[in-house]
């Protein structure tokens, strides 16, 4: 298991935009190990988004290849990618992203129900996922009848059901006060110490700084990575 | 599936007013195709029913005789005697066109005056009420007897009782009332009516028309099943004879109602089809919806294609959203379609049953029309792309 589990080698993804060529990414190469916590950092239009929509298998790259766990995404197909989402990736949105007509209970179902797993484990895997963030009782309420704070532990929930091996987080503390933000990195740093691969995408310096290491993007390419502290003081923030 | 089931409940609930709206097309249609097919073979069966009681054995003969080429009775019998096991009964019938029938001074104007044989009354399927019918021997002996119809013995004798033995004069030569028959129609029974008829021997009608020709004739075949050998080899005689097929006609109920029957289809599937065109219409509605409903709920797709749904499961959802929503909205129009057609029916004195076929076309043309008209939305739902979905608000 000496592979990375996320391997991007000369990826780049441009878009056309009228007679323009944007290089959104632009040769980026980054390994990320298991076990890691990961911020990538950058500006809005750094390109850091379409990063993430590569690592989440939610996009192919114009060119370039993208492991994650050994497969090579950037030739699959629609249905592929779905998959290898569904079973490798748990997806924390900065909006929550939950189904405001699903119970709490049937939107942690949702990616074990794409799994193909049956109603009864579907069932227990989610209220044990539930358990995991402290929402256990409140299985059966609707999204809108929680805080913000709350929906985002669901939406954590969920990302946590299938297992995956990898949790990508979007901006997780966005939509968020500041005390509540805290309590969502401070959860995601408890996953973290139980051994989960978490990559979070972020504009702001100091949430980068809550993982180990940080990635800076800036016009589609890389401009550092290296651990927390190097980051600090490279870009004199206080730590 | 199970699941995509509920969703597709859970869906059509949440925008209650919508999705009625939308099934309220799918109601009209199948409705109207309920209503138009039930009704018109419920009418079209009546006059077929109608026919039936005239006798599906019934097969008459129209000639245009000549003193050069004419048929007579005897030609007749000697066809039955040609096809004993095809014929049941056979009867000349000679209209007296300008005879004048008087009852004491009462003249009656509009009786038909008809020159039958004792087969007659089996033919017509009648029955006597008073005295006798006509017999063989009145036939042969050319007796001035005659049957009449009940209308005639209650307007000017008062009733079949008094008729009876008493008087007709027909050209000023007197006829005995032998018997008279039962009343056929009490909805018809007036002046030139079903009952207002006068039957005498037709070798005595024969005589009494200046020309004694036989021109029509009217027999019961033995079974429908002969129908057409009947009428064949009718026209086939009848062919030598007059050697020109406008100077005479066979007509057999049987191939009438056989005629009736393939025009009922025709008139049942047009009419289908006219109504088909609203179930058309409402399937655009349909689509219209699921269109609708797809951009509404993009960010929905979105969030459950990045959680690993594939396109099928999509696609599945919303094709099963839109046949749910046309198959509840059949049903409704069924219901609805067969109410109608039983109070329309009732109100139409037709017996009009919702027809079984009427009833499973219309059922599957709903659930077709659903999963037809939602594949296109389904499948605009299945290739959206998750980054722009999960961008919209």
């Amino acid at each position: 298991m000496s592979d990375p589990l996320i391997d991007i080698r000369n990826e780049y993804k441009i878009y056309i935009m009228g007679n323009e060529q944007v290089y959104a990414n632009d040769n980026i190469n980054l390994k990320i190990d298991r076990g890691e916590f990961v911020s990538i950092v950058g500006k809005s239009g750094s390109g850091k988004s379409t990063l993430m929509n590569i690592i989440g298998a939610l996009d192919k790259p114009t060119s370039g290849k993208y492991f994650l766990n050994g497969r090579d995404t950037s030739t699959m197909s629609d249905d592929e990618l779905a998959d290898i989402r569904n079973k490798t990736i748990g997806f924390i949105f900065q909006q929550y992203n939950l189904l405001p007509k699903l119970t709490l209970l049937e939107n942690v179902e949702l990616p074990l129900l794409y799994a193909g797993i049956k109603v009864k484990e579907r069932r227990i895997k989610a209220l044990e996922s539930l358990s995991k963030v402290g929402l256990k009782e409140k299985y059966n309420q609707y999204p809108n009848q929680l805080s913000g704070g709350q929906q985002q532990r669901v939406s954590i929930a969920r990302a946590l059901a299938g297992s995956p091996s990898l949790l990508l987080a979007d901006e997780p503390t966005g939509a968020l006060d500041s005390k509540t933000s805290g309590d969502v990195l401070n959860f995601l740093k408890k996953l973290h110490s139980e051994g989960n691969t978490i990559v979070m995408i972020t504009h702001d310096n100091a949430i980068a700084l809550e993982a180990k290491r940080v990635v800076r993007i800036h016009d589609g390419k890389i401009i550092f990575d290296g651990d927390t502290e190097s980051y600090a003081t490279e870009f004199q923030i206080s730590h | 599936m199970l699941q995509s089931f509920k969703l597709a409940i859970k869906a059509i609930l949440s925008n209650k007013i919508r999705s009625a709206l939308t099934m309220l097309g799918i109601i009209i249609g199948v409705a109207a195709v309920i209503i138009l097919v039930s009704i018109v073979s419920g009418y079209m069966g009546q006059m077929v029913e109608q026919f039936e009681e005239m006798g599906v054995n019934k097969i008459t003969i129209f000639c245009r005789n000549m003193n050069t080429r004419h048929i007579d009775d005897d030609d007749m019998y000697k066809f039955w005697d040609e096809h004993p096991t095809w014929i049941d009964s056979l009867s000349p019938t000679v209209t007296l066109s300008s005879a004048i029938a008087k009852s004491g001074s009462d003249n009656l104007d509009s009786t038909t005056i008809t020159g039958v044989s004792e087969d007659y009354l089996d033919i017509m399927k009648y029955k006597v009420e008073e005295g006798r019918n006509l017999v063989y021997a009145d036939v042969a002996g050319r007796s001035s007897v005659c049957v009449i119809g009940s209308y005639v013995a209650n307007t000017f004798y008062g009733s079949a009782e008094k008729a009876y033995e008493d008087t007709i004069k027909i050209n000023g030569k007197p006829f005995t009332i032998v018997g008279v028959i039962e009343t056929q129609d009490e909805d018809n029974f007036e002046e030139g009516g079903t009952d207002d008829f006068i039957w005498i021997p037709y070798t005595v009608a024969t005589k009494m028309n200046r020309n004694g020709f036989i021109n029509n004739f009217v027999m019961n075949s033995t079974d429908t099943l002969y129908t057409e050998e009947i009428t064949e080899a009718l026209e086939e005689k009848l062919s030598n004879v007059f050697k020109n097929d406008r100077l005479y006609n066979v007509m057999a109920n049987s191939s009438i109602i056989k005629q009736l029957n393939q025009s009922i289809g025709t008139l049942t599937a047009m009419l289908a089809g006219i109504a088909g065109i609203s179930l058309l219409v409402a399937g655009i509605g349909v689509m219209n919806i699921m269109l609708v409903s797809v951009t509404e709920r993009t960010r929905e797709i979105g969030i459950r294609k990045a959680l690993g749904a594939r396109q099928g499961v999509i696609m599945q959802q919303f094709v099963i959203e839109a046949a749910v929503t046309s198959t509840i909205g059949g049903v409704f129009g069924i219901a609805i379609g067969a109410f109608a057609t039983k109070s329309i029916g009732a109100v139409m004195d037709i017996k009009a049953n919702p027809t079984v076929w009427a009833v499973l076309l219309s059922f599957g043309v709903s659930v077709a029309i659903g999963l037809i008209f939602g594949y296109l939305p389904a499948k605009n739902a299945a290739r959206l792309n998750p980054i722009d979905a999960l961008r919209v608000d």
